[in-house]
């Protein structure tokens, strides 16, 4: 390696030390580093932070802010849901009470016809039974005075001579009667 | 060819601005990196922010998201005491990390790999400390080096340990971050130089500089980390020794 370059930090002759070292900068730096840490400083603590942190602060808020919109929404509908489920249930009683209550009237109506009806009919048969009694006894009256015709005409014939209407009334009374 | 590792470290004066009892103050790279950082980090925490939309986009994403991890590094080691703190650990973690990404890319200058730097940052924060710690706790706040529970007799020999570390500090916290970058920018300088060095070298050694290719890739990767997390080490022990100064009893 007979390079002219030089691996080490060794300082070739004549030049000056090893820059770190070398005081000579050591007042340029010093001013310079003052002036722009304190302009940094300045810039940052009077603007940049102060507007981090307002960013910072306004974010949070505004977190929060939806959070609790969302929950307000939240306990709403959550509201809005149990209304619902309840007039739901209460429509449902409702609609129950009205069915038994109508059901309950048209049973009633129902008993109060059937016996009506019951009552009606029964008059009816007992004036009908009075009306056959009644046909009956007419039938049999028809009936004695039908055979007393028969039986004379039938002994006219046989002896030819027309038996006396009492002896008929006294030959027939125990038929008739019987 | 001639590839100087050191040199990505090297200051150069720009433009002469004053001379002060000798001491040059003059407007450098360095300076102009600085000025770099400031504007990268006001874009993205200001430009990006300036939309304040509810649903953030990803630059804006990037900024809360950073806003509050510092924030919530910073709560769970000082407590909410400490969030006055707030703006200067955010402003130094942010110029950190933004001092360690721009030196990532090639050909740029890292102000973090500034051994001055870095130590101006980490006695900030070792004055703040202990200011901040008389002002509030008053001479109480020495307590900071007596730990509870030790026996009397062994204070003498542990009272001089704590206010040596304590001490040491501003060092560890500076040299810690400078160290780191230092390391590894020249890391992946020497590594690129193997693959300039190699392909110069012939046909092969065109093949032979796939390999400091594939190391410098790998570097990158790690490198990034190592910007990230150096940042965040920085923070974190700034939020550590903050938390001395609010609550000296260990």
């Amino acid at each position: 390696m007979a390079a002219p370059t030089t691996a080490t930090t060794e300082v070739p002759a004549g030049q000056s030390k090893f820059p770190p070292f070398q005081s000579q900068y050591y007042p340029s730096q010093f001013v310079w580093l003052a002036l722009s840490f304190i302009l940094l400083y300045v810039l940052m603590s009077k603007v940049a932070l102060p507007r981090i942190d307002s960013i910072l602060a306004a974010r949070a808020k505004r977190i929060e802010e939806d959070m609790a919109t969302a929950r307000h929404f939240k306990e709403r509908s959550e509201a809005a849901n149990t209304a619902y489920e309840k007039s739901l249930a209460d429509a449902r009683s409702r609609a129950q009470g009205i069915a038994n209550e109508t059901r309950e009237q048209q049973a009633a109506a129902a008993e109060e016809t059937n016996k009506r009806l019951e009552s009606e009919l029964h008059q009816r048969l007992a004036t009908a039974e009075q009306s056959i009694t009644a046909t009956r006894a007419t039938a049999m009256g028809n009936v004695n005075a039908v055979a007393a015709e028969a039986a004379a005409a039938i002994v006219e014939r046989l002896i030819g001579k027309t038996p006396e209407p009492h002896e008929l009334e006294a030959a027939l009374g125990g038929a008739g009667k019987s | 060819m001639h590839i100087n590792p050191i040199e990505q470290f090297q200051i150069n004066n720009w433009l002469l601005l004053f001379n002060v009892h000798g001491h040059q103050i003059a407007f450098t790279n360095s300076a102009a990196y600085m000025l770099l950082i400031v504007i990268l980090v006001s874009a993205l925490f200001i430009g990006a922010t300036a939309r304040r939309a509810i649903i953030p986009g990803r630059l804006q994403s990037v900024a809360e998201m950073t806003y509050e991890f510092i924030a919530a590094t910073l709560r769970n080691s000082t407590g909410p005491e400490g969030m006055r703190f707030f703006p200067f650990v955010f402003t130094l973690f942010v110029f950190v990390l933004f001092g360690n990404l721009i030196g990532i890319f090639p050909f740029s200058f890292s102000v973090t790999s500034q051994l001055s730097i870095t130590v101006i940052l980490a006695l900030v924060v070792f004055f703040m400390v202990v200011i901040y710690g008389f002002w509030k706790n008053g001479w109480h706040w020495v307590k900071l080096f007596v730990p509870k529970g030790v026996p009397v007799y062994f204070l003498p020999m542990i009272v001089p340990i704590e206010v040596m570390s304590f001490l040491t500090r501003p060092v560890s916290h500076s040299v810690r971050l400078f160290a780191n970058m230092l390391a590894g920018h020249i890391t992946l300088q020497v590594f690129g130089a193997f693959i300039i060095m190699l392909a110069g070298a012939g046909v092969l050694g065109m093949f032979g500089a796939v390999l400091p290719f594939a190391m410098v890739v790998i570097l990158f990767a790690l490198e990034l980390l190592v910007d990230v997390v150096q940042a965040y080490v920085f923070a974190i022990l700034t939020c550590i020794y903050l938390n001395d100064a609010i609550h000296p009893g260990h």
